[in-house]
């Protein structure tokens, strides 16, 4: 027990002690160059992605469930049909690589831009199934009141079917984007020092894999509740009109 | 002006509005409506009744193209509403429709789903149709609903400002499809009440119904469908109390 306790002890001094707190925190500047400097790239390119994902997928849901609902845009449907396939099947951090290594082949490419595409494309198909699943699973009898009115097609989606299936997606829209924020992590496969690439650039100078892990650990903790707790925030002003 | 539900109804009456001619509908192969004619008047309420599964909904739902046909011909007004060229919205716009399950928009307030049509297709001013948006639910009396959300009411209320939302409109003709059918028995008499009037002001009304009592009350002529095709039509009296056919004779001996 008592030799348990010692070696427990000489663990911590080693990895926790305040020397290593200066080490990986403090000299070189090293916290707030990889730890918030990373935070801030992760942040960046979610972001732009996450709009990138939402254009793309709103486009891309909104031609699948009128083909789906109508019988048109055959030909556009089966491009939708392919891009679908081919980003959910395969990984994310091939698909980072392929954009990187082979489709900006020149070094002058903006790593941050290569990132965000990749993964704009890649959540644009995710976000499409979530829009194309909310758009056809409200009740048909909306859009047939709609039509019955006199609204076109686009008319009764954009003023009737829309604003319901947005407010019922919205969790899960919540939990791609949460993903997606994760996903960045291996951005640091082409060299971008995001916020997990900085945690493991400390720890490659310090040989200390407890602090900057842990501490990388929980500011994507921080980063995923606070995106939660907005979400949520969103999503209960959008219920408070609409009683149930 | 206060006391009527749809003023501009009072349109010449007598003219044909609807012409169906030859309508056949099959869903993949099953028939559902076998080469179906007939003429509905301006200002004429006519009532479809018939078995379940006779055809009566896909019918009426083919009057204003939500069942495209799969033959035959329909003519609103002189324009044949199967025409690849017709523009379908804007004849609809002067069709209105109330459904077996109102459907209401969830997401917007009553004053809201009303008037949200006539602003956005008839260029209506907002202030405008608003204020004859309460003059509707003032006669339907449900002033006080007007801010309030579609599933705070009941099913009578619900289908009493659907029949109104259609109204906002001002449309020529109104179809019907079993307005009532989904509703709890003692709320049913609220909806045919608005639907009364109505034909009292001469709305050309197309209904569709299980509601036989109503039917002979307010129809000018009711319709037997059996099977896909009208099997018989007389004025409601004559309907009801000397039916031709033995389908009819069966029919209205188990309904009534």
């Amino acid at each position: 027990m008592a030799k348990w306790l010692s070696g427990a002890a000489e663990w911590w001094g080693r990895y926790f002690s305040p020397e290593q707190f200066y080490l990986n925190f403090v000299e070189d500047d090293r916290f707030f160059k990889y730890i918030i400097g990373g935070l801030k790239t992760t942040v960046i390119i979610t972001i732009f992605a996450v709009l990138l994902g939402i254009i793309l997928g709103f486009i891309v849901g909104i031609v699948r469930s009128t083909h789906e609902k109508t019988g048109k845009l055959k030909f556009l449907n089966a491009i939708c049909r392919v891009y679908l396939s081919v980003i959910r099947g395969t990984p994310v951090v091939v698909q980072l690589m392929i954009m990187y290594y082979c489709i900006f082949i020149s070094p002058d490419a903006s790593k941050m831009m290569v990132a965000v595409l990749a993964f704009g494309i890649n959540s644009g198909a995710y976000v499409a199934e979530i829009f194309r699943s909310g758009i056809m699973s409200i009740d048909n009898g909306q859009f047939e009141a709609g039509r019955s009115l006199g609204f076109n097609y686009r008319q009764t989606v954009i003023y009737i079917i829309m604003p319901q299936a947005v407010k019922n997606v919205l969790p899960a829209l919540c939990n791609e984007f949460i993903a997606l924020l994760k996903e960045t992590s291996v951005s640091g496969f082409i060299a971008i020092n995001e916020l997990t690439k900085g945690g493991d650039i400390i720890r490659s100078r310090t040989y200390n894999p407890y602090l900057p892990l842990f501490t990388v650990a929980v500011f994507y903790w921080i980063t995923v509740t606070v995106l939660t707790a907005l979400v949520g925030r969103l999503e209960k002003k959008l219920r408070k009109n609409d009683v149930r | 002006m206060d006391d009527i539900l749809m003023p501009q109804a009072k349109a010449p009456v007598g003219k044909k509005v609807i012409e169906v001619k030859g309508l056949c509908k099959a869903f993949s192969g099953n028939e559902v409506l076998k080469n179906i004619s007939t003429d509905i008047k301006r200002g004429e309420v006519v009532f479809v009744v018939g078995p379940s599964g006779s055809g009566k909904s896909t019918f009426l739902r083919c009057l204003n193209l939500l069942e495209t046909p799969t033959s035959g011909e329909i003519y609103f007004d002189g324009t044949n509403i199967c025409d690849k060229n017709t523009d379908i919205d804007k004849l609809r716009q002067r069709m209105g429709m109330v459904f077996q399950q109102f459907n209401l928009f969830p997401h917007m307030s009553i004053l809201k789903n009303m008037t949200l049509a006539p602003v956005k297709l008839l260029k209506m001013k907002e202030e405008e149709a608003d204020a004859e948006a309460e003059r509707l639910l003032k006669r339907v009396g449900l002033s006080d609903k007007k801010d309030a959300y579609p599933n705070q009411l009941s099913g009578g209320q619900k289908q009493r400002i659907a029949i109104v939302r259609a109204l906002m409109m001002k449309p020529e003709v109104m179809l019907f499809d079993e307005p009532t059918s989904a509703l709890d028995p003692e709320m049913v008499g609220e909806v045919l009440g608005v639907m009364r009037e109505l034909a009292r002001e001469h709305m050309t009304m197309v209904v569709v119904t299980h509601e036989m009592g109503f039917a002979r009350e307010v129809a000018d002529r009711v319709m037997f469908l059996d099977g896909g095709d009208f099997v018989e039509e007389a004025a409601p009296k004559e309907f009801f109390s000397n039916p031709k056919s033995e389908r009819l004779k069966a029919f209205l001996s188990k309904v009534l």
